[in-house]
Parts: structure tokens; sequence; C-alpha cells
């Protein structure tokens, strides 16, 4: 096992059963990924079938407000609703290619499992999908729209309910059908080689942003501003840009309702090293090693843990790292909606969240890129009765 | 010879399987834990294994995971047990492992860990979300202490897989039986046979078969060569414990 670690993060902390799978994944990185026959494939799918490449779109009427430039890379605009689709046919397609005929995953929100559901149906694979019992009930739409795209959604019941412990059920799903089974993980953290597989999926966000920043303006942006839950759709947007010592990268935490001591989901600000899910990187946990409920209003942020290159990112100051609180990100989206008429998932109006929220940071003229790695649809029942429009229902 | 392959083998040598029930601290609960750890003790238990209850147990079932919960819900921890060990230094005649998750000893301190746990007199821990390639640390830690790093292996650990853990490997090997998690089966695999013969062509330490024991029959349709050298016994416990029997009449079915 070759380049496990992103400094003294990342590595592969799982079941020795849960090698040779993993095993076998690493070596189909290195000899399938980058022949020619599956990436015109790949490529004729995020073009044809998600509808890549996604527009930037410059938003006048914020960037006059803030008196700098805000463009939005628009992952909102993708099939099924978010950059999640990026990395589910890249690694449906690599499970094909390496015989394998089923998909396992976990989701949070929906989004990735909706995602993979769509990859599997397209690419002719069965599916199963795990998501906490809390999940399923907050997030039923998204439920229903996995079984329809031919899903098997097993609810799951043990510890908090939520994400994390639908990675617990999908990993342990995992040990037993891994002879037909690839389990697409829907986010750049997890054992190695997940974090890096992902990002080789999702920085196509950032290269494309890349190129088109310099073809509408002639230069690189000051920087890139990306929500961080695990981090698939920042290391996504950052990973382009890495070398270009000039753009600042920044992640934005979900910091929960902000009131000190409060359940938050922001590892890289508020929480110490750790392992779980199969790395080491930064955690919310108690002193004695346990891992503590997270909390976000979005559920695609609402995780204990973080992928390691993003650890990596701050501990070496390449990244920068902010918080923003559920009412903020609420703001932020409501603002988006009037300014733009662009309605965004809650998970990317945090990231706009501390755009807006700091334009100090920005200088007249700066470019500023935000990912609006997906779209508000899904969040309506929770943006509704957080706005209690449920009450005011008459006055519309 | 590291004392838990001396445990095993004084077993072998009386004509039968070494005996290791798995417990989770804090189970049935608080109060009964160390008198049923002693019954078990007493009860014929060569070696035994204390699970260190863990938030997010990915290679247990429901049962351990459940019991585990509990034990967190009750306030149990590492600290806990470890000072609870020293307490009960010299009156516990089995064998003595740790059994848990990585990040609650990573966060205890590996060295701090090593030393506590041999005042405690633990010979050996199993740390099943630590493979081969993880493993140094830790094990360099414990074996300043003399405390052993038991290797897991399983159906789908090859001979090259194997063959890393024996250059490195202490006291037993961990054989997992089935392509899953721990938990109680009707019956075990056929590739049970081929994964303990296999690892018996690479191990030289005894090898105790795990998940999906619950009582001896279940070892009459091996082939005498691929018998178990011990028998690691879990969620069958558990199960047996939560409903109120004791850990005394457990034991007899191995017996």
């Amino acid at each position: 096992m070759e380049n496990s670690y992103f400094g003294e993060f990342g590595g592969c902390f799982v079941p020795e059963l849960l090698m040779p799978p993993l095993l076998e994944v690493e070596t189909a990185m290195r000899d399938i990924l980058p022949t020619e026959r599956f990436q015109n494939e790949l490529r004729n799918l995020l073009r044809n079938y998600a509808g890549r490449e996604t527009p930037l779109t410059h938003c006048p009427t914020l960037s006059k407000e803030l008196g700098f430039d805000l463009w939005l890379k628009r992952e909102d605009l993708l099939h099924t609703g978010a950059h999640k689709i990026n990395n589910t046919l890249g690694q449906a397609l690599l499970a094909k290619y390496m015989g394998k005929t089923s998909l396992v995953a976990e989701t949070g929100a929906g989004q990735h499992g909706v995602a993979t559901a769509a990859a599997a149906a397209r690419l002719g694979m069965t599916c199963t999908i795990f998501m906490g019992a809390e999940d399923v009930v907050r997030q039923a739409s998204n439920v229903n729209r996995m079984r329809l795209l031919g899903a098997h959604v097993h609810a799951v019941e043990s510890g908090t309910r939520t994400l994390k412990d639908a990675i617990n059920e999908a990993l342990r799903a995992w040990i037993t059908s891994q002879q037909s089974t690839h389990y697409c993980f829907g986010t750049a953290a997890g054992p190695h080689p997940f974090p890096t597989l992902v990002r080789i999926f999702q920085s196509v966000i950032g290269r494309e942003t890349r190129a088109q920043m310099l073809d509408k303006t002639g230069h690189l942006p000051q920087a890139v501003v990306a929500c961080v839950g695990g981090g698939s759709n920042a290391i996504g947007m950052f990973d382009a840009f890495i070398e270009d010592r000039e753009v600042r990268l920044i992640g934005v935490e979900a910091a929960g309702t902000g009131e000190p001591g409060c359940f938050n989901s922001a590892p890289l600000n508020l929480g110490t090293p750790g392992v779980l899910h199969g790395a080491y990187s930064m955690l919310l946990q108690t002193n004695d090693g346990q891992v503590e409920p997270s909390h976000s209003i979005s559920a695609g942020l609402d995780y204990p843990g973080v992928g390691p290159q993003h650890a990596w990112l701050q501990k070496t100051g390449r990244a920068r790292y902010g918080l923003v609180k559920d009412a903020n990100a609420l703001a932020a989206f409501q603002r988006l909606c009037r300014a733009e008429g662009i309605l965004p998932a809650l998970e990317s109006s945090h990231a706009l969240a501390w755009v807006l929220d700091h334009p100090q940071e920005f200088r007249a003229g700066d470019q500023v890129v935000v990912n609006l790695s997906g779209r508000g649809d899904k969040d309506m029942g929770i943006i509704n009765k957080a706005l209690g429009f449920t009450a005011q229902a008459g006055e519309a | 010879m590291h004392v838990l392959e001396k445990k095993i083998r004084e077993a072998n040598a009386a004509g039968r399987p070494a005996l290791i029930p798995f417990l989770t601290a804090g189970f049935p609960d608080r109060s009964t834990f160390w008198p049923t750890l002693m019954e078990l003790d007493e009860n014929g238990a060569d070696i035994i294994e204390i699970g260190v209850p863990f938030s997010d147990p990915v290679a247990d079932g429901p049962v351990v995971e459940e019991a585990s919960r509990r034990a967190l819900t009750e306030g149990v921890n590492l600290h806990g047990i470890l000072k609870e060990l020293r307490e009960r230094q010299g009156l516990i005649k089995a064998g003595l492992v740790l059994m848990g998750y990585l990040n609650p000893f990573l966060q205890y301190g590996f060295d701090k860990l090593a030393r506590d746990a041999a005042a405690g007199g633990v010979h050996g821990f199993i740390v099943p979300d630590l493979p081969f390639e993880e493993s140094e640390a830790l094990r360099t830690a414990l074996k300043k202490e003399g405390i052993a790093l038991i290797p897991l292996v399983g159906p789908n650990t090859n001979v090259e897989r194997m063959q890393l853990y024996t250059t490195v490997g202490e006291g037993y090997v961990y054989v997992v039986s089935v392509m899953g998690v721990t938990g109680v089966r009707e019956s075990l695999p056929p590739e049970v046979v081929s994964t303990i013969t296999r690892a018996r062509s690479v191990f030289r330490l005894p090898l105790a078969l795990g998940f999906g024991l619950r009582e001896k029959k279940q070892l009459d349709a091996f082939p005498i060569t691929a018998r178990p050298d011990a028998v690691v016994f879990g969620s069958a416990l558990l199960r047996h414990l939560e409903e109120g029997l004791t850990a005394a009449e457990f034991m007899a079915r191995w017996h």
C-alpha cells in the first residue's frame, strides 16, 4: 500500500478482512483508471449524462453589494442535484471495469445515495444504500428517489442512527459482499484509497473552474471557497489550485446552532486528531476517544469526521477553514435566492455565508469563487420549518 | 514462549482446545461485570478477552455493539477498566486480553497504555481496526512491556498477507471464521476449514477460532488437522448472560 498518508493524516485503519478489497481498489486505480478507454467512457458519462461542464456564473447583484466579484461554480445544475454524481459515476464505472456487479453506499441527507442509485441504474448494477433511521425520516423524499432508481434502502437503527452509523453498517455489509460488490464511498474521507479516489473524481470541479476563470477574466481567482463536511466538494475545488500559491483556499465548516459547547460539524476547528472510519484525521470526540454526535441544519455536513487531506491542508496552512452557524447559512440561502434567483443547498449556503459575512477579507477587483455544490430543492422541508413558512402559508 | 501461547498449549496438552470467553467491560451491568468475569475464570477460561467499549465498532454485530453502547451509557471507559484490573492484579488465573478499537487506545497514549495494562496484568491486545500496515507503533509500545498484539486473519487473508503477520505476531492468531462481523451463526461456513489449514501452514503460533461460535459440537465436523487450538465465544455468551443464565452454565457446554 502506497501514499496512504497526507503528512501525518490518513492511513487505512480497517479490519484485516477489508484489506483485500481496498488493495483491489488501489490496484484498479493504478491499472484501470488512467486508461484511455476508461477516461473516454467517464468523460462521455459526465458530459452527456450528468451535464458537465457546469457553468461558472457571475453574481452581478451580490458583487455590487460586496464590492468584489463573486462567482458561483454551478455543481447544483448537475443531474441528481449536486456534485456527488461526479464521484458515483467514476466509482461505479471503475467497479464495473473491476468486474463488480453491485454497489453499496452510505448516505446522510440522501444526495450521495441518490447519485449512487442513479449511477448503478445507468450502468446496470444493483445497489444497496445504508441510511440512518433518523435520516430516513428527515429525508423521506430522497428515500423515495433512491427506491424509484432501483436501490434497496436499509434504515440503520444502531448508534446515533445518522450518517456515521450508516457508514459503520455499509462497511460491515462490504465485509460480507466484497467479492461482487464495490463500496462507493461518498466523500473524500474513510480508509485509503478513498480520500484519493474521491478527490480524483471530484477534481474536475476545480479544473473546470480554473480554465473558466482564465477564459473569462484572464486571471486566477483570489480565493476559492467551499463547504466542508467530509470534504469532497471542497477537495474537488481545491485540488487544481493547490500549486497556485496565490489562490486562497477557504473551507467552511458547520458551526451548528453556535452557542458555546453546542453540537457542531466542525472537527477541523473544534475537534482533535483521532481515528474514525479508517482514517486518522480531525474528529469530534470525548477525551476518552468516543466519537461525539455532530449537528448541522445541513444534513450533508452533519458528520463528526473530515477527510484527512483537509486536516493536512489546515496543518500546513495551505488552506484555511472558517465556521458558519445554522442561522447565517439560512440567511445566505435567502439572500442568494432573492439577489440572483438561485436556490442553493444548505451545505453550499455555508460557503456562501462565509463570504457574505467576511467582505473585509477581500478587496475591490478580487475574484472570489464559491462552489455551489448542490441545489436547495431537497432542503425545502427544513427551510420551511426554519423560516416558519407553514404558519404563514395563508399569506403567500 | 509468550504466556498466552503457554496457556493455550497447556490446554492442548490436556487434550482440549483452550477456551477464550469474550466479555464486554461493564456487561451485564457495572455491578455484575467483575463477579461474572471471576466466574468465567473459575469455570475453565484459559484466557479472557475483555471488550473495551467504543462508539463505532465496525467489526461487531448487533449483540456486541449493543453491549458496547450500554457500557458507554453507564460510563465504562478505558481508565476505569485499567484501574479496576490493577485492583484485581493476581486474582485472575486466566490470561487477560483487551479487545477494542484503536481510537480509545490512541487517545490514552500508547506508552502509558502499555505500562498501565502491564500493571493491570494484561497479556495481550486485539485491535480489530489495526491491520499490519498501521500496527507498528502500538506493537512497539506493547512489546516493551511484554504484551502481545494478537493478529487477526480471515477467509480472505491469503498466504502472503498471513506471512506479514508471522514476523511480528505473538501469543496466538485470531482466525475469523466468516466473512462478516461478530455474532452467533447457525452453522460455520465450509471455507473455515481451508482458512485454518492455510493459517496452520503459515503460523507456528496457536490458532484461536472466533466469530459465530456457541457450542462445542460446531467443531465436531472439522477434520482433526483443522481443529483450532483455541475457541473464542462472545456474542453467544453475552446473549446467554442477557437471558439471566450464569457464566458457569455457559462454560459447562464447552467441557
